[in-house]
């Protein structure tokens, strides 16, 4: 309790995960709203516009609490993580200042036109204002992304005199590798949770009977883009991602596979659990070779347990480590299978008649975020106990003169903010959803 | 380049102050000037395009901090703990207050979105104006650059300080007074009808007010920390800046007086520009003064960053500076002309 570093940890961990579960779909949808965008304006067909107006509906609300939870996130490096900012905010800084200028003014100026403009200035304005917003938020994603980039894998960067970071090479530190990859990655899972919320309500409305033409756009795009980004998310980007952790954070890799020894033909772990007291894992099913072959290429390489790394350079919370990582790669095999189902019966013409299928669909929405979240404190957990890695422990980077009991009445606020912040949002976006993508100004139909 | 970069950021901060600023008193006046729910709607249509972007300015500027000062930042967000998340949870009020109203067409959800609104576009000013009057009295910064300060002490501006004393709350006050004169402009320039009017009633005694309250809060500050006006003399840019706030507001009564509300608003966003730039040319090079030891102050030259990495923020901030301001001139003529009361269904 009276630790501040738990408690300001906790904080930024929870205000983050939260944060996140809203720009995940803003980013996705920006990209489906440009998609059936496109194809009004190919085909001419209304159908297409209505199905972009509904979504830019949820996609208002959703932008706005993505908006409000994100400015605690830009404070709190300076509220809760000082140490940290001073140290490395000659590097870090760039990015950050940088998202506000080319990305935050992009977003807030087009939004006003993208929610309430399509009346008023026309659809070549709309659709303007519909690529402007899937530039901004992918800008965005990506300022953010080459920051944490930077304190998984610091690069760019030359210390000074007085021990901060500053930036000696931009380039070096912009396009980090390890950003390239982390990007390409984290933003088609973004699509995947956009993909699988747009199947979801064209599974409802196909259930219920409903607004039949735009449920069999919502399913079409939302299983065709789902299975294209649920296989991307895989390979080659978590790939890449894998081959990443392995070259760069053994320490990381071991933990989150649950691996003690060192060797060849290191086993993949799908089942099991770390027992972190007696240096094992317990009740495994295991393949053979196949984390050599992952991480380097070759069945027999050698990966790194974590008996041979010194214990003070272990993620402290192996076990909670261990778990994200498996509940992300799990669910996002599962995603593969879902979506490939669900193509096949599209295909098949059966899709609309297959009840039970429909059903999975709808009810599978709230999956994406769990693995989306997973992989967060997958790569934050593994990233620990280093603030930036090799650089700077977490316990020295936060704000030494904040008193712990200062900390916990913020998340405390916090907390109560964003459980009123999200029952707002899902009943607005439950009525949304009930109002069916039929213009405003045109009565509800049945 | 540090003092290029102190100038950018000022700017960055006073643009801010100007755009936010009449949002702000819209805000505060939406129960006053907007009777039924058509009125309030145009209101909040007035500013709707702009609040988000408006907004930005104090990320981006608190993005330019961060780029070019850390330790400011870092010192300060830290020191003022509490207070910021005051901040940050009203920011939370007035952005949602603003982006749900409009979605459903209940009279009671829009009454207490109404007062959200208004709640938190009252007590931002305040809380802004205070953190402005805390950097110019200056914080118990100790010699490691760091500090902690309790939101209130004995109300005295001397040590132990507090967040809110009696002339930082003065300063939140004025603050408070200026930008309501600035949204009354504001909405007396955009909008028409009855709207229009009450605004432009209101306006007249507000500017009386705030000019009144500025010169208090001058003498104010030459009390709390007469070294700031010591510099006055070697300080070109304070006496351009006086020169911009004092026509500005000229302009503002004149604007008035002749029915000129464009005038009279631009010359209220000049009087802020003017004031906070003839601020920042006094306090120069220090950013956080230190109320203990004037040597423990961080200023400019001792919290930047290296001399390579503020050149490297130079490059494309004077890229993105030009494209920020264009989005802002394209949305003002796209936007052009008087907002009517709303009819229903479309927009805020």
């Amino acid at each position: 309790m009276s630790d501040p570093i738990f408690w300001h940890r906790l904080q930024f961990g929870f205000t983050a995960a939260y944060h996140y579960l809203f720009p995940q779909l803003t980013m996705g949808l920006a990209l489906f709203i440009v998609l059936l965008k496109v194809l009004a304006r190919r085909t001419h067909d209304d159908k297409y516009q209505d199905a972009a107006r509904f979504w830019i509906r949820i996609f208002g609300i959703n932008f706005a609490v993505g908006v409000v939870t994100g400015i605690p996130m830009e404070f709190q490096f300076g509220t809760n993580w000082a140490q940290f900012s001073t140290r490395a905010g000659g590097v870090i800084g760039q990015t950050l200042g940088m998202e506000g200028m080319f990305a935050f003014f992009l977003e807030s100026s087009f939004l006003g036109l993208l929610i309430w403009g399509e009346e008023k200035f026309g659809r070549k304005i709309h659709d303007l204002a519909a690529w402007a917003l899937f530039v901004g938020s992918w800008l965005s994603g990506y300022f953010i992304i080459a920051t944490n980039a930077f304190m998984q894998h610091p690069t760019g960067y030359e210390v000074a005199a007085d021990g901060s970071l500053q930036i000696a090479n931009f380039l070096g530190f912009l396009l980090n590798p390890w950003a390239l990859v982390e990007y390409m990655h984290n933003m088609i899972a973004a699509v995947v949770t956009a993909s699988f919320v747009v199947t979801a309500v064209g599974a409802y409305y196909t259930l219920r009977n409903a607004h039949a033409e735009q449920a069999k756009i919502f399913l079409r795009t939302g299983v065709i883009v789902g299975l294209v980004a649920s296989m991307l998310v895989a390979f080659p980007t978590g790939d890449r991602q894998g081959k990443m952790v392995a070259e760069h954070q053994p320490a990381s890799l071991a933990a989150m596979e649950g691996r003690w020894n060192s060797g060849s033909w290191a086993e993949m772990n799908i089942i099991g659990q770390p027992d972190v007291a007696r240096r094992r894992l317990d009740n495994p099913i295991r393949i053979p070779g196949v984390l050599s072959f992952i991480a380097y290429g070759s069945f027999d390489s050698n990966v790194k347990g974590l008996s041979e790394i010194p214990s003070d350079q272990w993620p402290p919370n192996i076990e909670l480590l261990y778990y994200s990582f498996h509940i992300m790669v799990g669910l996002g095999t599962i995603f593969i299978a879902i979506m490939g189902l669900a193509v096949l019966l599209l295909w098949r013409g059966l899709l609309p008649h297959a009840r039970w299928m429909l059903w999975v669909l709808m009810l599978a929405f709230p999956f994406p975020y769990i693995a989306t979240t997973a992989g967060w404190m997958t790569a934050e957990l593994g990233r620990q106990p280093w603030l930036l890695y090799g650089l700077m422990r977490t316990r020295d980077g936060a704000s030494h003169l904040v008193h712990s009991g200062e900390t916990v009445f913020t998340s405390l606020g916090f907390a109560g903010i964003f459980v009123v912040l999200g029952f707002l949002f899902l009943y607005l976006i439950m009525r949304e959803i009930a109002h069916g993508p039929i213009p405003h100004n045109r009565p509800a139909a049945s | 380049m540090e003092m290029l970069w102190f100038w950018l950021v000022s700017v960055m901060v006073a643009i801010y102050a100007v755009m936010d600023g009449f949002d702000f008193g819209a805000g505060i006046l939406h129960h006053f000037v907007a009777r039924d729910d058509s009125e309030r709607r145009q209101v909040l249509g007035a500013i709707g395009p702009w609040w988000d972007g408006n907004e930005v300015w104090l990320l981006a500027g608190g993005g330019s901090l961060f780029l070019a000062f850390p330790k400011v930042l870092a010192a300060g967000f830290s020191g003022y703990y509490l207070a910021m998340f005051m901040v940050v949870w009203t920011l939370i009020l007035r952005g949602i207050s603003i982006e749900f109203r409009s979605h459903v067409e209940d009279r009671m959800w829009r009454v207490f979105w109404d007062f959200v609104f208004s709640f938190a576009s009252v007590l931002l000013p305040i809380l802004l104006g205070a953190a402005l009057g805390n950097v110019v009295r200056g914080v118990p910064l100790d010699e490691t650059g760091y500090f902690n300060i309790p939101l209130f002490t004995h109300f005295g501006t001397h040590n132990p300080v507090g967040i809110l004393d009696w002339y930082t709350v003065l300063m939140g006050v004025f603050v408070l007074v200026t930008v309501t004169n600035h949204g009354a402009l504001f909405l007396a320039w955009k909008t028409e009808g009855a709207v229009h009017e009450r605004s432009h009633r209101i306006a007249l005694p507000l500017s009386v007010l705030t000019a009144a309250l500025g010169g208090v809060a001058t003498l104010a500050t030459a009390k709390v920390n007469p070294a700031i006006f010591a510099h006055l003399p070697e300080a070109p840019l304070a006496w351009v800046g006086s020169l911009i706030f004092l026509l500005g507001l000229a302009a503002v009564f004149w604007g008035q007086l002749r029915g000129r509300h464009l005038l009279a608003f631009i010359g209220s966003g000049a009087f802020i520009l003017g004031l906070l730039a003839a601020t920042a040319a006094c306090v120069f090079p220090v950013m956080l003064g230190s109320s203990l030891d004037p040597a423990w102050s961080l200023t400019a030259y001792n919290a930047s960053v290296s001399e390579h990495g503020l050149a490297t923020g130079l490059k494309w901030w004077f890229l993105g500076f030009p494209i920020a301001i264009a989005y802002f001139v394209f949305l003002f003529r796209l936007h052009r002309g008087k907002v009517k009361p709303a009819p229903d269904g479309q927009g805020y």
